[in-house]
């Protein structure tokens, strides 16, 4: 399995420019789905995600949101991830702090 | 249900069994075939594809019989009423779907109009040695219905007959006909479609979320669904449960395939459909089906000529075979023995022997095809089981 | 969870047969990164999902079926095409979409291929191609690269693959594209055009398959496939089929090559049928015929 566990290069500036926004987008998991093939994380535009250090019933280290305040909801770690474990959704202002609350259920 | 009359060619005509065949399609409302040109089928398909589309069908030449006998399940599961029909060598190749329509209780008749084999054998020339491959041919443990014509006539009511079975036991039924009664012009009198009574498809009447496309309602089959109608359903020829859904649970095997042998095993009985000739005192009786069957009540009648009791027994029905009746007969004393004649070198003697044991000689008339049999032959196999009287040359 | 129901879903969700989760396919496999196109593209093209048929073969891709919350048939092995012919003509009002392996459309399924397209059945055949017979254990294929090493090929591959938008063309599909698995947004947008096109629809879609092909030939993991898919490919709309042909670990042409207009097999039928029978043709496969 990939070890990036690290955002890569780059993404250090591109958070620094999003910190000051609210999210345009978040993930949702589900991580007992997920085998750890690395596709999302690798293939995030933002590069917001990356492998937790927990692992899952079948033994993968699902990957989290590390820079929440980067994901631009745009859904290419949904189109990418072949388990479907998990999605990107863009955010309305008004539910943004709805999707807190469900991003910490999902992901807990 | 009766027949639609447009499909229905009521009145007396002069057919070939394959014609008849093909005339037996449309009166039981099939409009969709597939099928790949082989002699000496390939009439039935000819007549079919001049009709059909007169009567809102259609008939579609594929690129082998692999095809064939897919396409044709594809469109039982919209909806049609489809049938298939092929000889020899194509038969081999439809035996994988055979087993696909068995595993996912697909209704659908195909005709198997036989011919001398092994492989390309005698195209031209008649054989009735593919019965065991009719039963036995597809891998895996099932059962399904075969019918076996006499004539032209037959081959138009037997048609009628594998399309109503095939709905009403949601299997495969194959037509044995062979290459002399697929090419015997005879008599063939079509009935008025009010006459016909078909089997409709057994459409599940449960809403979709109630609905499991393999729970089988009493009589061990289940209710069918057509795609296009929101219920989702899957399909697979993998072992799989009531859902549908792929298991390899051994015990959903064994529920599912012991299953698909009952629905039919259980019914053997009512299943059973035979012609009987001078059994009630038979010393001698001669088992024979399609065309031999009419070679043998020659020499059934020339016996009784020269005084030898002898009675023909005709399963019209071969698969599942007429177990019951046969052990029945079997019993009783005064029979010297059963002949049975077919046109191969020992198929449904084996079966036969199977059914009745040691109970009474059995033996075999048969030879590896290309003719009928010549009544003397069977007659001097008669005389010869009832060890009776002089045989006049 | 009241909070969770007011999220939108995922869309691949309501395509799924969620009950059947986790799937079979390996880690890094790419046959489930499709799929999440297909629901994408479904949905955009706003397509009834209870007239949507999906038809698969046998192997890896051909579990495609059995997990698709649509009508699926999960038939034998290349015969896909061909059921999905009897289906589609049985009944025109379905979309049916074919969605198989290489090895089931192109090698065992190879004539029913060729036969359908020229035809020009209104079929949608999506085919995951990963050079390999995964299902089986990693075989040579139609679509193995020349000097690849499989079960089967031990010291490489001596044959020639199969160019499939190459083979399709020739055959007389009316749409032919290639992506990757890489490629996700192309291929949701192919399928789409695909599903509002009527005729022979062929998407060829290169996958990884880390287990059998990508550990064999030492080319690392899914991951190291998607990388190669990314850095390869050189997106060429209308390149001439001929010319895309592929080579082991070579470059990869994708894009749409062909989308040309041509009658349906039906369309051609009833044509012929009308011009034949006159007044006495009144159409195929009336609605009477499907019970």
């Amino acid at each position: 399995m990939p070890a990036e566990t690290k955002p890569p290069d780059g993404a250090a500036e591109m958070a620094a420019t999003s910190r000051s926004r609210r999210p345009r987008g978040t993930i949702v998991l589900k991580p007992e789905r997920c085998k750890g093939c690395g596709f999302c994380i690798a293939f995030c535009p933002p590069r917001v995600l990356a492998f937790s250090a927990g692992f899952n019933a079948l033994g993968y280290h699902p990957p989290e949101l590390i820079r929440p305040e980067g994901c631009t909801g745009c859904d290419l770690c949904g189109l990418y991830c072949p388990d479907f474990a998990i999605y990107g959704i863009m955010l309305k202002d008004s539910a943004a702090q709805l999707a807190d609350a469900v991003r910490g259920e999902e992901t807990a | 249900m009766k027949a639609d009359p447009r499909g229905v060619l009521s009145g007396v005509h002069f057919l070939d069994g394959d014609q008849a065949c093909a005339e037996g399609a449309l009166a039981a409302g099939c409009r969709f075939a597939a099928g790949y040109p082989i002699t000496p089928s390939t009439e039935i398909v000819e007549r079919f594809a001049q009709r059909v589309p007169l009567l809102g069908g259609m008939f579609l030449q594929m690129e082998d019989e692999l095809a064939a006998s897919i396409a044709i399940q594809g469109a039982v599961w919209a909806g049609a009423k489809a049938f298939t029909v092929t000889s020899g060598p194509g038969f081999s190749l439809m035996m994988e779907h055979i087993g696909y329509a068995a595993m996912t209780e697909t209704p659908c008749v195909i005709v198997d109009v036989q011919r001398g084999g092994p492989s390309t054998g005698l195209p031209t020339l008649p054989a009735q040695a593919d019965m065991q491959q009719a039963r036995w041919g597809s891998h895996g443990d099932y059962e399904l219905i075969a019918l076996a014509p006499n004539s032209p006539q037959e081959c138009f009511d037997l048609t009628i007959e594998a399309f109503n079975l095939a709905e009403r036991y949601r299997t495969p039924v194959l037509l044995m006909m062979d290459e002399i009664v697929g090419h015997m012009t005879e008599r063939v009198e079509i009935p008025p479609a009010e006459q016909i009574e078909l089997v409709p498809r057994r459409y599940t009447t449960k809403p979709p979320a109630e609905y499991q496309p393999f729970a089988p309602e009493a009589d061990l089959v289940p209710a069918m669904v057509r795609a296009g109608q929101g219920y989702r359903f899957h399909i697979t020829g993998l072992t799989h449960d009531e859902r549908g859904y792929p298991t390899t649970s051994v015990a959903a095997h064994d529920r599912l395939v012991r299953r698909l042998v009952a629905k039919i095993r259980n019914h053997a009985a009512q299943l059973t459909r035979v012609e009987e000739h001078f059994l009630e005192d038979a010393e001698v009786i001669v088992l024979a089906y399609g065309i031999t069957s009419r070679v043998a009540l020659r020499a059934v009648q020339m016996a009784r000529a020269r005084g030898i009791a002898a009675g023909l027994l005709r399963p019209i029905l071969i698969w599942p075979f007429l177990e019951a009746r046969l052990r029945q007969l079997a019993r009783r004393p005064g029979l010297s023995g059963i002949l049975v004649a077919e046109i191969n070198l020992g198929q449904i003697v084996r079966e036969v022997e199977r059914c009745v044991g040691a109970q009474v000689p059995v033996q075999l008339a048969g030879h590896a095809g290309g003719s009928v049999h010549h009544p003397q032959e069977l007659f001097e196999a008669i005389v010869q089981m009832a060890h009776a009287v002089e045989i006049e040359r | 969870m009241s909070t969770q129901q007011s999220l939108p879903p995922n869309p691949v969700e309501t395509l799924l047969r969620t009950d059947r989760m986790p799937h079979i396919w390996c880690p890094g496999c790419g046959i489930g990164t499709t799929m999440n196109c297909f629901a994408r593209a479904l949905q955009q093209a706003r397509l009834d999902l209870d007239k949507v048929v999906i038809v698969s073969g046998i192997g890896c891709t051909g579990r495609v079926a059995g997990y698709a919350h649509l009508d699926s048939f999960h038939t034998t092995h290349g015969r896909a095409i061909p059921f999905a012919t009897g289906l589609k003509l049985a009944n025109p009002e379905l979309t049916v979409v074919v969605y198989s392996g290489d090895g089931d459309l192109i090698a065992i399924g190879g004539n029913h291929f060729i036969h359908a397209a020229r035809r020009n059945v209104d079929l949608k055949v999506i085919c995951v191609n990963n050079f390999i017979y995964g299902m089986t254990g990693g075989q040579v294929g139609p679509t193995t690269p020349a000097t690849a090493l499989t079960s089967t090929t031990p010291y490489g591959c001596p044959e020639q693959p199969f160019n499939l938008p190459h083979l399709a063309e020739s055959a007389g599909a009316v749409y032919v594209a290639r992506w990757t698995a890489y490629h996700v947004r192309q291929i949701t947008h192919s399928m789409v055009e695909m599903f509002r096109k009527s005729g022979f629809c062929f998407l060829e879609i290169l996958s990884p398959c880390p287990t059998l092909y990508q550990r064999r030939n030492r080319l690392g993991d899914g991951l190291e496939a998607m990388k190669y898919y990314k850095e390869a490919s050189v997106t060429r709309h209308g390149a001439p089929t001929k010319e895309v042909a592929l080579s082991f670990q070579g470059p990869i042409v994708v894009g749409k090559f062909v989308d040309v207009e041509r009658p349906t097999y039906l369309e051609l039928l009833n044509q012929q049928l009308a011009r034949a029978l006159e007044a006495q043709y009144t159409g195929c496969i009336e609605e009477h015929v499907r019970g």
